[in-house]
């Protein structure tokens, strides 16, 4: 049995127990969608101010709407058994935690990478603007999903542990977030964004290869 | 082989057990017992490497089971009191994955669906079916594996007569073909003496 076919094994499980809660799928991105329709009401209308708000309130609201759909990453697992079952089997326990975040991304990570270039027409984003922001996202978010990932398989034996997670992962995610709407304004701006893309791809491939360790040897914690 | 030896397990200011020892063989069986929070299902979580303890260690053929997790890992199939299934699968989906994580190409599970009552509801979501089901589906999964080592946490747990029956025939068969098992139960197994070795917790307070 290959790591590759363990790995698309469980992204496929994990997709089709997404698509029987479509209700825990819609949350987040609503989340998205009420945060960043309130702005303008509650602060201004007005074109310039909206453009120079965007980028921050963008990825700023994308990144807690993540954040709230992180809590549940391992929650079930733990609560329901399937967890213990997949820690003592004999494949590889990283590749399996990191099979199961990217199946969490695909189905909160992507849909909000989609929806934000629709809510960024609204703040009058230029094109730029717009292309910068999807890039940062598709970039970025995959990587607050992994960083995610660590809080959450700490916190997965834990009830009520939303703020905690947000406490030990938030400082982990703020340089994403800063390079991430930093490029967004630069392109608006009509600056090259080459500096903070490559910045975030190199967050990405470090969390790509260092988190999924990390968050094995986590869930073995929140198990024993 | 399974070996422990002199385990230690102490949760908060309590001792659960104390250098305990003790080897199962090929074709035998482990019957652990105890009061309530005696520890049971904790020595069963240490054997399976998910709990470690203070001190000891566990060994499979003669190799610890930190280092050989792997192998370790492939040998044995847990039934725990929680039975791991997804409850917004149905049985099937839910026996389909296990049988791909086991690097199972064939639809094996379905042999066992007709003895385990299951297959009139093998197309419905977990949530729906009772608890003795749920046991039911979650057996599918340890029986459908080749595992050499059954670790059951009270596996006779809101199951019928007929499940009881069928479960220690299961493991009679199972013993037979030189398999081990390791079970925590409040009562005892119907098996030859020669087989059993039994272990009671709770003593140490």
């Amino acid at each position: 049995m290959t790591g590759g076919s363990i790995f698309w094994a469980v992204i496929q499980r994990e997709l089709q127990i997404a698509f029987q809660r479509l209700g825990d799928l819609v949350s987040p991105l609503m989340f998205y969608v009420l945060v960043t329709a309130l702005f303008p009401l509650a602060l201004s209308p007005k074109r310039e101010v909206l453009q120079n708000l965007a980028p921050a309130v963008l990825w700023i609201a994308a990144l807690l709407a993540l954040l709230l759909s992180m809590n549940a990453l391992f929650r079930t697992d733990v609560e329901d058994g399937s967890m213990e079952q997949l820690v003592i089997g004999p494949h590889s326990l990283p590749l399996i935690m990191l099979a199961k975040t990217v199946a969490h991304w695909l189905v909160s990570g992507l849909p909000l990478v989609l929806l934000a270039p629709l809510l960024a027409v609204t703040y009058y984003l230029p094109a730029e603007g717009v292309r910068a922001l999807c890039l940062t996202l598709l970039i970025g978010t995959p990587t607050l999903s992994l960083l995610g990932s660590i809080g959450a398989a700490l916190t997965a034996g834990i009830r009520q542990s939303g703020a905690l997670l947000a406490l030990l992962v938030m400082p982990l995610m703020l340089p994403v977030l800063m390079y991430g709407a930093r490029g967004t304004d630069l392109a608006a701006q009509g600056e090259t964004i080459s500096g903070p893309l490559y910045l975030l791809g190199a967050f990405m491939v470090l969390s790509l290869t260092l988190v999924p360790l990390a968050s094995a040897a986590a869930i073995r914690v929140s198990l024993d | 082989m399974l070996t422990a030896n002199k385990l230690t397990l102490w949760r908060g200011s309590l001792c659960l057990f104390e250098n305990l020892t003790f080897q199962v063989n090929d074709g035998s069986v482990l019957l652990v017992q105890g009061p309530n929070g005696s520890g049971k299902t904790t020595l069963l979580r240490v054997l399976c490497g998910l709990s470690r303890p203070e001190s000891g260690s566990v060994q499979w053929n003669n190799e610890s089971i930190e280092s050989s997790r792997s192998i370790f890992g492939a040998q044995i199939a847990y039934f725990g009191h929680i039975t791991g299934l997804k409850v917004d699968l149905t049985v099937n989906q839910n026996l389909a994955f296990a049988a791909r994580m086991l690097g199972q190409h064939n639809q094996r599970w379905e042999n066992y669906l007709e003895p385990l009552s299951l297959s009139h509801c093998a197309n419905l979501p977990v949530r729906y079916l009772s608890a003795g089901q749920q046991r039911r589906t979650a057996l599918a999964r340890v029986l459908m594996s080749d595992a050499k080592l059954w670790m059951m946490d009270e596996p006779f747990t809101n199951l019928d007569q007929a499940g009881r029956e069928f479960i220690e025939g299961e493991l009679t068969r199972h013993l037979n073909g030189d398999g081990l098992a390791v079970v925590v139960a409040h009562h005892g197994l119907d098996l030859p003496q020669e087989r059993l070795t039994t272990v009671h917790l709770g003593g140490l307070h």
